[in-house]
């Protein structure tokens, strides 16, 4: 568990960073908060021969708004996102889920940006990005570009960031008020990954659902957005045969891999539950 | 007498001895990061070793290829079998009589097994040195199932035994068997169960597990080549053991070895065996003329060194049909790995498993152990629990919870009904073991008074009932287990490590300030020795504990002992510390009655002194005697104030408790939650409340881990998949649950001060209440037993079988 050798850049501006990145080519990685890039170099499963550390830009943090957007800088670590008044009144499903990330210490080092870019179908940001409807702003060589959540994974640990881009700032329309919402994630112990996890957004009118967003977290290589279970909740009272209907759908769409969490068969059943229940406690939530 | 004379309360407080809930002394250290650990040990020119290991379970070695690890940067050496065949040191005996490679000698026989050290001025240059090494494979079919070791066609594992039909524990029945056990008559068990009324019979596993302790297993070896001396700091249970094995395989003469154990991060047997980290240490410090470390890491820790458990337990019990057991028949299946590296005493291959009749009357019982060796790392140390203690505990304590269903009885009224009695005591069991001491029922009935039990067995009942009507998606189960442990290990009529005897050691040197210091052949991993040790020596002498400093871990300075794994400390050390308190306590008399001019008879003892019996102002205090031992003793009689004191028990004790887990399950998740967790022990004499209640919280929190999720799982292929916390369970303060603790004090009839032991108690009694607490949740669904671990997606499936989950 002894990394390899590598060099260490510290850049001061996200151009220096782009330029380092574009120069440096393959072998170079952007370093946030380490925590998933350093356990994988600890078991020499990703050996940069360069590290890019983005903590000497300034530029990269903080939360600010812009008109319907909260706008988080990449650099903003999950400790900070929990601290943001704006996020715990505006955005309340991104402090809760936000706070089933690992552990304290973690979440102080953490930051979105690394969560969201990090490609690991385990990290809970995406799907809950996809959920929200975000957009990554991501800047490169070329300039700079915004790509939906929704577009973004494509494999795992496989995204549409380009050679040398890096991602600066996450933009999250903020949701209805009086919006629900709900993250329910299964998981074995504090600073597990989920073995299923849900994110719920809706609206309710005269207690039925208005609109409704579903994303999936560790069931497939990718974070997932369940349209045709959302779809299929929309004007229900959320009764027994809808609910049973909509896990079926959501899990219809769930790829899991066996592992330590248990076998497929109960990471997708596990899955639908998720939905279930995040549907039932958004729902109370709603106004 | 004015004000200010201390009353006889006062004067016993003062000295903080058995009793008290003294504030651990070590922590003072430990709290703000000063201890000093193996890998705070830094010498000049120090080295650093790391080994390549194994990819494969099993595979033929066919070329090493160290030239481009040469090469690299800061390496210096590349040590494999061949280069410790030069020194004879490419195999190593293992505590269990077997032999085991220390480095891989033309086959490797688990995943990650160690296959060449390089040595090099860092440990990154070291790990850069692994990488580079290549070395030539060539699969050989792994034996992953101890079941099919056996087999006619089964791969032959060590083809070093080949043709041997005799092992260290008599004959083998096939190539990859390693020994045969049995205990017990067979025939009067046999016709037991051919006229018992009712049986049950169920092949309860214990799946392996480790354990895991938070510092890994360390040293640092260090040779001095003009004086010819070997210096080891290390990570070691029982130091002396060491430095006796390290002379026997090294032929170093003994003296010039130096064996320290400096503070350690938990042990839990972990730290017992020998490994070939310290091998290869101490051949690359002599190879290099300079001080060498190796540090393992987790994934090292929980892949190579000793694992605990892999019991597989057939057992059948005969009874009567109003619930009298009758007989009792147990066959193991015990996966030992590539090499039986077990930690137990020589004679006992299966450690004292044949406690396994329990806390119950067994008239009669039979037990057969067969050991096989598979394709996995070797091992099998008592992980916080006596010898095979804990799998013992867990086999009764399950079937008898199989029986209560069977009988339809409740499973506290069951063993409430077998219980051996106060009166039968000392009690000798089917098995061959003489329980010192004991007072089950009113242990056990103490728990379902203080735990509700009655009232608790109705909520489930309601709570099925509203389950069937769909009510609820929650199951409720109640985890009673009543364990009786075997410590102390132990009498020299029974007990011996490489023929040295299991006894323990004190030694006491007092001071002429009335202050002293005692080291024993013990070694403290967390246990709070330095705290507890003094208490005893404070209540036997009358000297204030914050006086006595308690020093262990430096064979040089120690006197021998073996060890502290076992729960052995107390029961054997703690007897030791007393009677050479006892030794300082009779010298004192002597100078007392010397002082005060008069017959030693006339001297009572009184707290911190000696009185004159009816004249209670003639008094002299240890502290003023302490000083006269080094001034004015009487004539003829040498100066100074010391002790030594070797212990050989006469017998083991026995600590037993009653435990109560209530949980709930979820069956569409298979998420359980503890929602109570009662644990009554009885270790005989308490030495100090507090720690007692420290050492059962964190056995709990083991034991809880184990049960609910915590194992070493090989893929059918021989790989192993827990190699990391990510998937070893190892619970966080969140997940744990509250512990509730209580206690009954029955004293050991054979020992000093009546002390049994407590550490292993709740490892070893714990593991039952919740696998009995899951299995008693579904048994109402039509289950007898559900193996371990108990985790969410297991719990799930078994709700899925049982057709709760559609
Ligand atoms: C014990 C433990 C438990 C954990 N549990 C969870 C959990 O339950 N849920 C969860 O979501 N996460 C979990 N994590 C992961 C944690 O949240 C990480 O912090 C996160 O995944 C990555 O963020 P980081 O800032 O640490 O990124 P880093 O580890 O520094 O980087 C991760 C990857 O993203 C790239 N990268 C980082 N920033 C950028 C950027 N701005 N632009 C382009 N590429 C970039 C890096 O090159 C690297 O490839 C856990 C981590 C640990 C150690």
């Amino acid at each position: 568990m002894i990394p390899g050798s590598f060099s260490y850049h510290r850049p001061a501006s996200v151009a220096d960073a782009v330029k380092l990145l574009s120069d440096l080519g393959e072998d170079a990685r952007p370093l946030a908060g380490g925590h998933s890039l350093v356990p994988m170099m600890k078991l020499r499963l990703a050996t940069p021969a360069h590290l890019i550390d983005l903590h000497g830009i300034a530029a990269l943090k903080g939360i600010r708004r812009d008109g319907q957007n909260l706008v988080i800088g990449a650099m903003t670590t999950q400790h900070e996102l929990l601290a943001s008044d704006d996020v715990a009144r505006s955005m309340p499903i991104l402090h809760e889920a936000a706070l089933l990330i690992a552990d304290p210490q973690v979440r102080y080092r953490g930051t979105i940006g690394g969560n969201v870019a990090n490609g690991d179908p385990g990290n809970d940001m995406p799907a809950l990005m996809m959920t929200l409807g975000a957009t990554y702003r991501l800047e490169g060589p070329g300039g700079s570009r915004d790509v939906a959540a929704t577009d973004f994974y494509q494999g795992a640990y496989f995204t549409a960031l380009e050679p040398g881009e890096i991602l600066t700032s996450v933009s999250v329309p903020v949701p209805a008020a009086g919006h629900g919402y709900a993250y329910e994630k299964l998981k074995r112990k504090v600073g597990d990954y989920a073995t299923a996890a849900a994110a719920v957004v809706l609206t309710m009118a005269g207690g039925k659902v208005a609109t409704c967003s579903i994303g999936l977290t560790n069931v497939h290589e990718t974070p997932l957005l369940a349209a045709d279970a959302a779809k299929a909740v929309i004007g229900t009272s959320l009764d027994a045969a809808t609910l049973k209907k909509v896990a079926a759908a959501a899990e219809a769409i769930m790829a899991p891999a066996a592992d330590a969490r248990g076998p497929v068969e109960y990471r997708k059943h596990v899955g639908g539950v998720m939905v279930t229940r995040a549907l039932q406690r958004a729902a109370s939530v709603a106004k | 007498m004015n004000d200010l004379t201390p009353t006889r309360e006062q004067r016993t407080a003062a000295l903080e001895g058995m009793g008290c809930k003294r504030k651990r002394v070590e922590d003072i250290r430990f709290t703000q990061g000063k201890g000093n650990y193996v890998d705070d040990v830094k010498l000049p020119g120090m080295l650093h070793g790391d080994f390549v290991r194994s990819p494969h379970p099993h595979a033929r070695v066919k070329k090493i290829d160290d030239s481009a690890a040469l090469k690299v940067p800061g390496v210096l050496a590349v040590i494999t079998a061949e280069t410790l065949k030069t020194v004879n040191l490419a195999w190593m005996p293992t505590l269990a009589g077997d032999v085991q490679m220390v480095l891989a000698d033309g086959k490797v026989l688990f995943q990650n097994q160690e296959v060449a050290f390089v040595v090099a001025t860092d440990r990154y240059a070291a790990d850069d040195g692994i990488n580079a090494v290549i070395v030539e494979y060539e699969p050989l079919p792994p034996l992953v199932d101890p079941f099919k070791s056996m087999d006619k066609d089964a791969p032959v594992l060590r083809e070093d035994l080949v043709g041997k039909t005799t092992g260290a524990h008599g004959p083998r029945k096939h190539d990859n068997h390693i020994f045969e056990w049995t205990v017990g008559d067979k025939e009067l068990t046999d016709a037991a169960f051919n006229k018992a009324e009712v049986k049950i019979k169920e092949m309860i596993s214990y799946h392996r597990t480790h354990p895991s302790p938070l510092e890994t297993c360390q040293c640092v070896c260090s040779f001095d080549k003009i004086k010819g001396e070997l210096t080891i700091y290390g990570t070691f249970q029982a130091p002396h053991v060491i430095r006796t094995v390290v002379a026997l395989i090294a032929k170093l003469p003994e003296q010039k070895i130096h064996v320290i154990a400096p503070d350690i991060g938990g042990g839990f047997g972990n730290k017992v065996g020998a490994y070939p980290g310290y091998i290869c240490a101490a051949v690359a410090s002599i190879v290099t003329g300079k001080p060498v470390k190796w540090v393992e890491d987790r994934i090292e820790n929980l892949t190579a060194t000793s694992f605990a458990r892999d019991y597989h337990m057939t057992t059948e019990i005969a009874a009567t049909k109003d619930g009298k057991v009758t007989g009792l028949r147990v066959h193991v299946l015990a996966d030992h790995g590539a090499f039986d590296a077990c930690a137990d005493p020589s004679k006992w291959p299966a450690g004292f498993f044949n406690i396994v009749t329990g806390s119950y009357d067994f008239p009669t019982a039979h037990l057969a152990v067969d050991g096989v060796y598979t394709n996995k790392a070797p091992g099998g140390v008592a992980y916080r629990c006596s010898f095979r203690v804990t799998e013992a505990a867990y086999c009764i304590e399950r079937a008898m919870d199989i029986l209560a269903q069977k009988l339809n009885m409740d499973p506290a009224e069951l063993r409430l009904k077998n219980f051996i009695k106060p009166e039968q005591f000392p009690y000798h069991s089917a098995l061959g073991w003489e329980y010192d001491s004991g007072d089950y029922h009113t242990a056990m009935r103490k728990m379902m008074e203080t735990t509700g039990y009655a009232a608790l067995r109705k909520e489930q009942a309601e709570k099925r009932a509203a389950f069937a009507r769909g009510e609820t998606r929650e199951i409720m189960g109640l985890g009673v287990s009543f364990f009786t442990e075997i410590v102390g290990a132990g009498p020299s009529k029974n007990c011996d490590i490489l023929g040295i005897a299991m006894f323990d050691s004190c030694e006491i040197r007092m001071h002429p300030t009335g202050a002293g210091i005692a080291r024993m052949g013990t070694k403290s991993q967390g246990q709070g020795h330095e705290t507890t040790w003094a208490q005893i020596i404070a209540t036997e002498i009358g000297i204030p504990a914050d006086n006595i400093m308690v020093e262990e871990g430096n064979t040089d300075t120690a006197p021998y002992g073996l060890g502290t794994y076992g729960s052995r400390s107390t029961p054997v050390a703690g007897a030791a510390i007393a009677m050479a308190a006892r030794k300082i306590k009779a010298k004192a008399q002597m100078i007392a009655a010397y002082k005060l001019e008069v017959h030693e008879d006339d001297l009572e003892f009184d707290i911190d002194g000696f009185r004159v019996k009816g004249l209670p102002e003639k008094f002299m205090s240890m502290k003023d005697i302490c000083w006269a031992a080094y001034n004015s003793v009487p004539p003829g009689m040498e100066p100074g104030l010391e002790a030594v004191s070797y212990y050989d028990p006469p017998n083991m004790t026995y600590p037993f408790g009653a435990y109560l887990c209530v949980m709930d399950i979820d069956v569409d998740t298979g998420v359980y939650k503890v929602r109570r967790f009662y644990a009554l022990d009885d270790c005989g004499t308490r030495i100090n409340p507090m720690i007692i209640e420290g050492q059962v919280h964190g056995g709990l929190t083991e034991a809880f881990a184990i049960a609910m999720g915590q194992e070493i799982r090989y893929d059918d292929v021989g790989n192993v998949v827990t190699g990391s916390f990510m998937d070893f369970f190892m619970p966080t303060a969140v997940e744990t649950p509250h512990w509730e603790t209580d206690f009954t004090v029955t004293p050991s009839p054979h020992h000093p001060i009546g002390a049994k032991g407590v550490g292993e108690s709740p490892n070893v009694g714990g593991v039952p209440a919740f696998s009995n607490a899951v299995n008693d949740a579904f048994s109402f669904l039509g289950s007898t037993h559900i193996q371990m671990p108990h985790d969410f997606w297991r719990n799930w499936k078994a709700a899925k079988d049982l057709g709760a989950v559609a």
